[in-house]
């Protein structure tokens, strides 16, 4: 098939609303504690300081399952977001926040931060996670770049070895951490929604929604970028500032989504990459409908990681590697077969 | 529309190795330069020392008169285009987007008039809605000359354009080469063909071991003796019965 077939963008939009919706109705209803549909409309209609004419289902609606709702959406967003501009920048559809280390550098700042006691301060452990991620990331880019490719071998093999650091890392922190800190550490390394508050929705929304919102600013120059360093410089892109600023933005997505739920890989691997299949590489629209998917496949993996082994709960970062590690495989043997092999 | 392209005493050193000498170039619209010479005599790298590729260790590039160091990068892709000598695309973009691409500097992505005009000359429409990565290398290169085309630029620097088409692709290449002098814009080209640069040239350039030996029109400056110097071969140029210069390597 060498036509590109594109689906109409209106259509995509209308499905991927309608689809986010559904999903985000049933996270609402079910889990642990289940509210019957009627309830959950008279709950939301009643408001958070509404009638508790069912007190249990008033409380685990609102202080429970709204929160971790929003931050699954959130979280989602900005990492399927930050996979776009990743992939984008690196020209390689393999780059991913978590298969290349960025989750895991925002995940030992958070774990540093836990330990010496920075979350004592607010943002501190969030503005830790920050910086470990962005600094990940600038060192996978430098180190897996030459003559202006990403080599995808080198890449790999970074984010590779930078997991391996960050998990000796944490395990440092299990190893040194007292009880609480324990619980909070061990966090970082699943990925879970368990500990959605409405704290947590304060402190990521912000970021999430500046990180979106600066992401658009992009799509123009991530088209660009795809013919090369070079090309794109003819067209009047300023290559290397542009892409240190596109960064930035991935460190920022990727790592107020690690410091509020922990890694949650593949997100911004899979949902790239089915948005490139449906609507072409445009990066215009490919980063919107990006944002409404990786929304909803995060509620969906959160409604499983629930719903599946019920009352117990499976951390979400194991769902998410569960369905994205095969996924991952797949992409990387056609990626092999369209370079020709890499050996 | 015109542009006038000044480079003066061009010198690139990398490391230890000097890759350009002391190079002068100019080129005024309506003119065809092909800049000729053996495989690594610095063509390449004059052509990209004269778009702004890199810094140079010293000599200056101006057009109309101002200093490509200080223009912004975007002003300057609104003057001159580059066609490199081969790109490799990530990502499935179709014929038609990546000639769209050629508009960016303009904020004009949806000019659909260039877009389709440009498309039309280099006789890609018919691919346009193909995915770029499937097309042959042949095709490949008529589209990338085809986002060169919409950026619309009175300057066009060219490094080896018709490297990979065969005969007949190579002449309507430089038809259309031709007809964009002919529009009064500028085009500067590395060529491999001496014969082509023969005939199509207003004015060539002989790049040897970093320098520029010779600069002329192709009739007197192509002569058996440079040539045979510069590329370490004998070779001959004969005249046809339809008294047309053709350069052939000499028997041994």
């Amino acid at each position: 098939m060498t036509i590109a077939r594109r689906t109409s963008i209106f259509a995509v939009g209308v499905f991927l609303l309608a689809l986010l919706l559904a999903t985000t109705l049933l996270s609402l209803a079910f889990g642990a504690f289940r509210i019957a549909l009627p309830d959950l409309l008279r709950i939301i209609g009643t408001g958070p300081n509404g009638d508790a004419l069912d007190a249990v289902a008033h409380n685990v609606f609102w202080q429970v399952r709204l929160p971790r709702v929003v931050l699954a959406m959130l979280v989602g967003s900005s990492l399927a977001v930050a996979g776009v501009i990743m992939q984008g920048v690196f020209r390689n559809p393999l780059a991913e926040p978590a298969t290349v280390g960025v989750s895991a550098g925002a995940a030992v700042g958070a774990v540093i931060a836990i330990i010496v006691g920075l979350n004592a301060f607010p943002l501190g452990v969030q503005l830790a996670a920050f910086i470990g991620g962005t600094l990940s990331t600038a060192l996978v880019y430098l180190l897996s770049r030459s003559d202006g490719k990403t080599e995808v071998v080198t890449m790999i093999l970074t984010g590779i070895a930078i997991n391996a650091f960050a998990g000796a890392v944490i395990g440092f922190g299990i190893f040194v951490a007292d009880d609480d800190e324990l619980r909070s550490v061990t966090f970082w390394s699943l990925g879970t929604l368990g500990l959605a508050t409405w704290n947590a929705v304060g402190v990521v929304a912000p970021l999430a929604l500046l990180g979106i919102l600066i992401s658009t600013k992009f799509s123009r120059v991530l088209d660009i970028l795809a013919l090369g360093d070079r090309p794109a410089s003819h067209l009047g892109v300023r290559v290397e500032p542009v892409r240190l600023q596109a960064i930035a933005v991935v460190g920022l997505l990727a790592s107020s989504a690690v410091a509020a739920t922990g890694i949650i890989a593949f997100v911004g691997l899979l949902v790239p990459h089915i948005m490139r299949i449906v609507l072409g590489p445009r990066h215009r629209h490919l980063l919107w409908t990006s944002a409404l998917l990786g929304a909803t496949v995060t509620l969906l993996a959160d409604l499983a990681a629930r719903t599946l082994l019920s009352p117990a709960e499976l951390p979400l970062g194991v769902v998410t590697a569960l369905i994205g590690a095969p996924f991952f495989l797949l992409l990387l043997r056609s990626t092999r077969r369209s370079q020709g092999g890499w050996a | 529309m015109t542009a006038a392209l000044v480079a003066k005493n061009l010198v690139v050193v990398r490391g230890s190795t000097t890759l350009l000498n002391d190079v002068s170039l100019e080129v005024s619209a309506g003119e065809l330069v092909a800049v000729l010479g053996p495989n690594g005599a610095g063509k390449s790298t004059l052509l990209g020392a004269v778009a702004g590729d890199f810094p140079l260790t010293s000599g200056s590039v101006t057009l109309n008169g101002s200093n490509i160091d200080k223009l912004a990068p975007n002003d300057l892709a609104r003057v001159r285009a580059v066609l490199p000598q081969q790109i490799s695309i990530s990502f499935p973009f179709t014929v038609r987007e990546i000639v769209a691409m050629g508009r960016s500097p303009w904020r004009d992505t949806n000019d659909t008039m260039r877009i389709d005009a440009a498309m039309q000359r280099l006789d890609v429409t018919a691919l346009q809605e193909r995915v770029y990565q499937t097309l042959s290398v042949g095709e490949q290169a008529r589209v990338s000359m085809a986002r060169v085309l919409a950026q619309d630029t009175p300057l066009l620097l060219l490094d080896e354009p018709t490297a990979g088409f065969d005969i007949g692709q190579q002449e309507r290449f430089l038809a259309i080469a031709r007809s964009l002098v002919d529009e009064g814009r500028g085009v500067v080209a590395v060529l491999h063909d001496l014969n082509v640069a023969m005939r199509f040239a207003t004015r060539v350039v002989v790049i040897h071991e970093g320098r520029c030996v010779a600069s002329g029109d192709p009739q007197s400056v192509l002569t058996p003796a440079l040539l045979s110097d510069v590329y370490h071969q004998k070779i001959q140029v004969t005249t046809t019965a339809e008294g047309r210069s053709v350069i052939l390597p000499e028997h041994q």
